[in-house]
């Protein structure tokens, strides 16, 4: 399972580096929303995976202390989820002003403001 | 010391955005509660700032979990400070604003937004918890990414697609090194990590690791190789909202560099060497986009960067004169360099044009206001007693004991070329005769109503005032920089003010 984690996660911020690199905006989005659950999967990965274990357990519960799943990765998950939709919903309406503006979605077109050299 | 005093700057913005936004249309009362609120929120942190200073390092954990468990806010010297800083440039640019920003603008949510980065910003000088770190800073990116598009015009809209991907990639990079670091230590408290990183075998991984927050955080202060989205993006925007950018947004990330290598992962010889040669091309490459640039603000982004290179500089050298040398330049940048886009902002009013070779003549126009932004031109250039001038005599000083020539010739350098580049503003803007005539309409300083001319004047000129009281306070400066220094360099103390915040220091 880990080792297929590990693929999975490699493949996605590949595969996301690479859709930022090219020159169309909508292949930008699609890298930027890649890479970033990349990182989540990482999160999870990195909180050492375990199956059917309880969160949380009672304090005085000391003979079980390795026998409980962390759960702090999946709640930084959350919140970097929940943040990740607010800023790529940002970046979707965006793109999509931009190219109305510019009527172009090649990123190469975007420097009518640079007058000078 | 616990004490739940310090989050009061934060919960101020937040209440102001609130109210602000139930008075969505309401133009007049907006710009009222936004600069009545900045005051407060001024006296607040000089308040704060006298109680650090006091009682040494506060802390407030949330909903009162003991610290490793919960969410950690501390103040040391260096958080006050940064926040006393912001509270000053939030209250000027808010000021500026009231007659800078257009009132479509102000009806769109301007004001709001403004708080809203503010409060992020604070957040971010306040988190003690690596992942609340990476949380603020994303109110902080969320809310420039709206003041940088607000009002839609074509470069800006241009200039936003460079900053919002370089600043989603960097929130990416910057959550993959939070995963790393979790992955090796099981803890996200920056002074539980400060123990527990020095603990762990896997050097190459911990290097790894503090190798992507530099790459991370780098972005965001626009340090050599990262900088490239900053000049295309930061001359875009009305000049009150680049001036909080320019203040304010590159220095969080300095801010951010500067506690990550000090705490958590202290420089090794890689590392040392590392930002000794980024702070050495960064010098050089910011003053040489400098010097080619005919836009003034584009000018200034350059110089951002060539700035941002003295500071680096001093983490690089890693002594304690060196550090101090490098907050000194960060604190009194923040004042100058918000100074500047706001200058820059009143001349456009004047002239209509951001372009040098347009511009001209103001000294003849408007002396007295002429003599006002020198004051500024000279702090950056850092001509003594001017306050650009202490820091960097620290800096070049400790190069030299430490025999890093190489940096020692780049300060040099790019403090030459800074006062190149600002000579040539100077006699572009201020003394050539003016070659043609402001189209009919593009003067609109002179058209404004006297009141809304004030409320353009007194924010520079307050920034004026505080740039000359750093320079000739320059002994004072150097003494709150000092114990910062010491403060960075000898985390026990920070850490014990978290982890054991009940006992007596």
């Amino acid at each position: 399972m880990e080792l297929l984690l590990v693929i999975l996660i490699g493949v996605l911020y590949a595969s996301g580096l690479y859709m930022m690199l090219r020159r169309s905006m909508v292949k930008l989005l699609i890298g930027l929303i890649l890479i970033g659950n990349g990182a989540n999967l990482l999160i999870f990965l990195l909180g050492d995976l375990s199956k059917g274990k309880p969160p949380v357990i009672d304090v005085a519960l000391t003979a079980f202390q390795n026998a409980y799943a962390d759960p702090v990765p999946q709640s930084l998950i959350l919140t970097a989820i929940v943040i990740s939709f607010g800023l790529q919903s940002f970046a979707v309406v965006l793109l999509k002003r931009v190219y109305m503006i510019t009527d172009t979605d090649d990123l190469d077109q975007l420097n009518s403001d640079d007058q000078d050299i | 010391m616990t004490d739940h005093y310090l989050i009061s700057p934060i919960l101020t913005h937040l209440f102001s955005v609130i109210l602000l936004l139930f008075c969505w249309k309401k133009v007049r009362l907006q710009k009222v509660i936004s600069i009545s609120s900045n005051a407060v929120i001024m006296m607040i942190a000089v308040f704060l700032w006298m109680k650090v200073w006091n009682q040494g390092i506060l802390s407030m954990q949330g909903g009162d979990w003991q610290a490793p468990y919960g969410i950690t806010f501390v103040a040391d010297t260096f958080s006050a400070t940064m926040i006393l800083l912001t509270a000053v440039a939030g209250f000027a640019v808010a000021t500026f604003s009231a007659a800078g920003i257009s009132k479509q603008r102000i009806q769109h949510g301007y004001f709001p937004i403004m708080h809203l980065l503010l409060m992020g910003l604070n957040g971010a000088f306040f988190a003690g918890d690596i992942f609340n770190l990476y949380v603020w800073f994303e109110v902080i990116i969320i809310a420039s990414f709206v003041l940088m598009t607000l009002g839609g015009k074509k470069p800006q809209m241009e200039g936003a697609i460079n900053y919002v991907t370089m600043n989603l990639l960097a929130s990416v990079i910057f959550l993959t090194a939070i995963a790393l670091l979790y992955g090796l230590t099981g803890t996200l408290n920056m002074a539980d990590l400060s123990l527990k990183v020095a603990l762990v075998q896997n050097r190459s991984m911990v290097n790894v690791t503090a190798l992507l927050f530099f790459v991370g955080f780098g972005i965001k202060s626009a340090v050599f190789p990262l900088y490239f989205w900053l000049p295309s993006s930061y001359n875009t925007p009305p000049s009150a909202i680049a001036a909080l950018f320019g203040g304010l947004l590159t220095k969080v990330g300095i801010y951010a560099l500067i506690r990550m290598f000090t705490l958590i992962f202290p420089p090794d010889e890689f590392l040392h060497y590392l930002f000794l040669f980024v702070a050495i091309a960064t010098l050089l490459t910011g003053a040489a986009g400098a010097l080619i640039k005919r836009d003034f603000r584009k000018m200034l982004s350059y110089l951002i960067i060539c700035h941002i290179g003295y500071m680096v500089a001093g983490l690089g050298l890693f002594t304690k004169s060196g550090m101090n040398g490098a907050l000194f330049y960060l604190f009194q940048d923040i004042v100058v360099k918000t100074n500047l886009f706001l200058i820059a902002g009143v001349i456009f009013k004047m002239m209509g044009t951001m372009n040098m070779d347009r511009l001209g003549g103001l000294a003849k126009s408007h002396p007295r206001l002429s003599a006002l932004m020198a004051i500024a031109f000279f702090t950056l250039i850092g001509i003594p007693p001017m306050s650009g001038f202490w820091p960097k005599i620290s800096l070049i000083r400790e190069s030299f004991t430490t025999d890093s020539y190489l940096l020692l010739a780049a300060l040099i350098i790019a403090s030459f070329l800074t006062m190149y580049v600002m000579m040539k503003m100077w006699t572009d803007i201020f003394w050539k005769a003016q070659t043609q005539e402001i189209p009919q309409g593009k003067n609109s300083f002179d058209e404004l109503r006297p009141h809304h001319r004030q409320l353009l004047i007194i924010p520079i000129a307050f920034l004026c005032l505080l740039s000359l009281a750093l320079a000739f306070g320059a002994e004072q400066v150097a003494q709150v920089s000092n114990r910062i220094t010491t403060e960075l360099m000898e985390p026990q103390g920070y850490i014990d003010a978290i982890l054991k915040p009940n006992s007596k220091p």
